[in-house]
């Protein structure tokens, strides 16, 4: 394999968007019949690179030879011409045209659609026994599970005769066992030789799929080693430029009281869909009780309920006493209040404005306290000082409270709102998301910080669609499925398969046909939202 | 009721839902690749205004429809420059056209034939002629079928015939060709026509050109098939009127058929019976003139259930990192 021409070859690659260069002088080559992982954090260039590989963006210099010739690649339509295929982590879908449509929109054969479709429906036949990649050509996209919706992208690629496949974070909106069954199908694809070119941020699937790692970091490629002779821990490093702790240190849990009750939560959102179906559980002192699920399974809706900001009914007690879940008394301040401190998932639109400053930033839901009011004003001076001292002790960068929210990186950007949750010393800590889009470095720091939270005796409740994270943090987990809780289980007792399962909605172990399983569940769940829509 | 006074209302709809046909199904292109329209009426309108001018100058109702496909496409043009090119706001340069366009006509009206913003009267071959199909002499004496064929089928103006062909065609355009998948697709999802190795822009603008053409069509049959000549702001509302029969029909050719023939009965019936009388109450004029204009603001306030429009209707497509 190695003396053959290598099937992409990058040189001196550069691309700047105004002042910022994305990709610096990137040289990289990607050899054919090889998965090969591109790693880096988020804004280290991977998806740039990828762009200009595709035709979106002109590099600024640089060469790309494809199988060894020398290729402009001005256009997507370029790029398929060179054989390259994109699956991007948005899928380009057209929602009401079915999957055949989608399939031959932009390489019919001629004016007329009906001899295209005819050849298109026996394509995907083949391809689907070929690959394992099954999907009813019929079905409009929009009634398609996340899972499925992806494979229609790779059948896309696939059917425009692609030999080179790249992945933009494929695996992010996927099942546990939706993504096994990803790398079951790219597997498939590598055996029969196709290239694949797989970007992610996520360690495990480098070290689990793919045969050679190119590491990128801050517009750089910073090194290209064979996957087998490496390790986790020497990628993070090459990520991030230093030594980085991927396990999170932490003492077994010594639960107290029972601060945060819900019983029986239910919401119907203004489309008439129920999004929390019956949620009940009790949330201890000195415990991060983890709620897993893929993204849409009704876990923002039980934080915004639990927030303060979506009206539901049922019960919910903090500290014994309980607190209203619609009308009056039902806001963020009241919850704050009450003793709830809240990390919003969405950290640019909920917990943060970002064209303020970060002073301002650091006292909002707190601002009417008396130590930052002078009479009626604000007493800026103490809320300056207030926070430059926040944003010291938990390490944001650069610590300067005068700095508009935007002006921070993502890691930076979540410490501002830790910092401002965690200080106010709260009973409950609703924790979303915390490290979406946030570097591996400061992912470290914010693990250390929960776990420190829960060993000073408080209750967290910590969402997240990364199954790691849960793992790492969680002392029970939970997981969620279409508005109901599957099941809570310790975390030292359950493992990867069983709770990709209940995130699925199925509760008893299948056995061998788990994909099976799944794939029923995700569409009966997809209908019943479509039914409402 | 008798069966005569019935197909000359019907017959009169039929020649009321051509331009609103033709509006209609131009919006329709036009939004299904997601460039909203709402200068359809000022396209009308100029596309009226130099049909009729030109005819009265040659003489020739061809050249006269040439010239106002000509005004409306230019028309076009500037609508597809500020929202496909400069990805301006495409209500605005809409609002914009229909301006222009009732300055406009208005004013080289009066410049050219100082009628106070009129053209002069068509007649002979500056007007359409009546098509009498093949038969409707003979047929006439069956009775039903025959005034059905010999009134209502036969004699209109070639435009009728061309306005209620397009249907089907709109229909098989959009369904059962290629470039009807790509414009449907453009209309929901610009992205994955972009990715796909398509022209995002060049659909847009071949959408927006037939849309130009066939306003140019309908106004060309306002001022030489319906009435004979060009009188100031003659579209009146027409433009609207079709959008909410969009709407109404859901952006579906057919729907558009069925709700174009609905507003045309509307005028036609207010056209006929100038008051009605029922027993006692009588019904002014102006009650009958303004429902089309009601039903059109009963659309519009989503009184007929949910109408979805094309997903990326109205947004300018950028390409994103």
């Amino acid at each position: 394999m190695t003396d053959s021409a290598p099937a992409i070859e990058l040189k001196g690659i550069s691309k700047a968007f105004g002042p910022v260069q994305a990709n610096r002088d990137i040289s990289i080559r990607v050899m054919p019949g090889t998965i090969h992982g591109i790693i880096g954090e988020n804004g280290a260039g991977k998806s740039t690179l990828m762009s200009i590989l595709y035709g979106f963006y002109a590099a600024d210099a640089g060469e790309i030879f494809v199988k060894g010739r020398r290729t402009e690649i001005p256009d997507s339509q370029a790029a398929i011409a060179a054989g390259i295929g994109m699956v991007f982590q948005h899928f380009k879908l057209v929602q009401n045209f079915t999957v055949l449509e989608n399939v031959i929109l932009g390489a019919e054969d001629g004016a007329l659609l009906k001899p295209s479709l005819a050849k298109a429906r026996g394509v995907l036949k083949r391809l689907a026994e070929e690959y394992e990649l099954h999907v009813d050509p019929d079905t409009q996209v929009q009634h398609l599970s996340v899972g499925h919706q992806q494979r229609v992208e790779i059948l896309k690629a696939l059917y425009r005769q692609a030999d080179i496949l790249i992945l933009d974070e494929p695996t992010g909106v996927l099942t546990p066992a939706e993504a096994d069954h990803l790398f079951r199908i790219l597997d498939n694809l590598r055996a029969e030789g196709k290239t694949i070119i797989l970007i992610t941020h996520k360690l495990r699937e480098i070290m689990e799929i793919t045969d050679t790692v190119s590491v990128m970091r801050r517009g750089e490629m910073t090194a290209t080693v064979k996957t087998a002779e490496t390790s986790p821990e020497q990628l993070a490093e090459l990520m991030v430029g230093r030594k980085v702790l991927l396990r999170v240190d932490k003492a077994p849990a010594r639960p107290a009281a029972t601060l945060l009750e819900v019983e029986n939560l239910h919401l119907v959102d203004a489309q008439g869909v129920e999004r929390l179906r019956g949620i009940s559980f009790g949330l201890r002192a000195g415990e991060v009780l983890g709620i897993a699920g893929v993204a849409g399974n009704g876990q923002s809706e039980l934080l915004e309920v639990l927030g303060g900001y979506a009206e539901a009914t049922g019960t919910v007690r903090v500290n014994g006493r309980e607190i209203p879940l619609s009308g009056a008394g039902c806001d963020g301040m009241a919850r704050r209040a009450a003793g709830i401190g809240h990390v919003p998932e969405d950290r640019q639109r909920e917990g943060l404005i970002m064209p303020y400053t970060a002073w301002e930033n650091s006292v909002f839901g707190y601002h009417r306290d008396p130590r930052y009011q002078k009479g009626a004003l604000m007493d800026q001076a103490a809320i300056r000082e207030d926070a430059a001292g926040k944003m010291e002790r938990f390490d944001v960068r650069p610590p300067n409270p005068n700095l508009a929210a935007r002006n921070f990186s993502g890691g930076n950007q979540q410490k501002i709102v830790l910092a401002r949750e965690i200080e106010r010393n709260p009973d409950v800590l609703l924790v979303g998301q915390p490290t979406r889009g946030v570097d591996i470095g400061a992912i470290e720091f914010i693990h250390k910080q929960i776990v420190a939270l829960r060993d000073a005796g408080k209750a967290i409740l910590l969402v997240s669609v990364e199954l790691d994270e849960i793992f790492a943090l969680s002392d029970r987990i939970a997981v969620m499925f279409d508005g109901r809780i599957m099941g809570i289980r310790e975390a030292a007792e359950t493992d990867q398969r069983e709770l990709g399962l209940l995130m699925a909605g199925i509760t008893e172990d299948p056995g061998g046909d788990a994909i099976a399983a799944i794939d029923a569940a995700m569409a009966e769940k997809e209908r019943r939202e479509a039914s409402h829509g | 009721m008798d069966f005569a006074t019935l197909l000359q209302v019907l017959d009169s709809t039929v020649r009321l839902a051509t331009p609103l046909l033709l509006a209609c199904l131009a919006g329709l292109f036009s939004e299904r690749s997601g460039i909203f329209d709402i200068g359809l009426e000022g396209k009308m309108l100029v596309a009226a205004f130099f049909s009729a001018a030109i005819a009265a100058a040659t003489g020739s109702v061809w050249l006269g429809l040439l010239a106002g496909i000509a005004a409306s496409l230019v028309l076009s043009g500037i609508h597809g420059l500020a929202s496909i090119t400069f990805r301006g706001n495409q209500l605005i340069s809409g609002v914009a056209i229909n301006f222009l366009a009732a300055g406009l006509s208005v004013l080289i009206a009066q410049d050219w034939f100082g009628q106070g913003g009129r053209t002069p009267s068509l007649v002979g071959g500056g007007r359409w002629d009546n098509i009498t199909l093949p038969l409707a002499e003979t047929l006439s004496g069956v009775p039903v079928i025959g005034p059905i064929y010999a009134e209502l089928i036969s004699g209109h103006s070639i435009l009728v015939y061309v306005a209620f062909l397009m249907v089907p065609l709109t229909w098989w355009i959009l369904f059962r060709t290629r470039f009807g998948l790509r414009l449907r697709a453009v209309g929901e999802a610009p992205e994955a026509v972009d990715t796909a190795g398509v022209s995002v822009v060049g659909l847009r603008y071949a959408a927006v050109g037939i849309c130009g053409l066939l306003c140019g069509l309908a106004g060309s049959y306002l001022a030489t098939g319906l009435q004979a000549g060009f009188v100031k702001d003659m579209t009146a509302g027409r433009g609207y009127i079709a959008l909410a029969a969009l709407i109404f029909a859901k952006w579906r050719p057919w729907h558009a058929l069925g709700a174009c023939l609905l507003f045309g009965l509307l005028q036609a019936v207010a056209l006929r019976y100038q008051n009605i009388d029922l027993g006692g109450l009588t019904i002014p004029v102006q009650v009958m003139d303004a429902l089309p204009y009601i039903l059109t603001v009963v659309i519009l306030a989503g009184f007929v259930g949910k109408a979805i429009p094309p997903r990326a209707g109205g947004e300018p497509y950028v390409k994103e990192r």
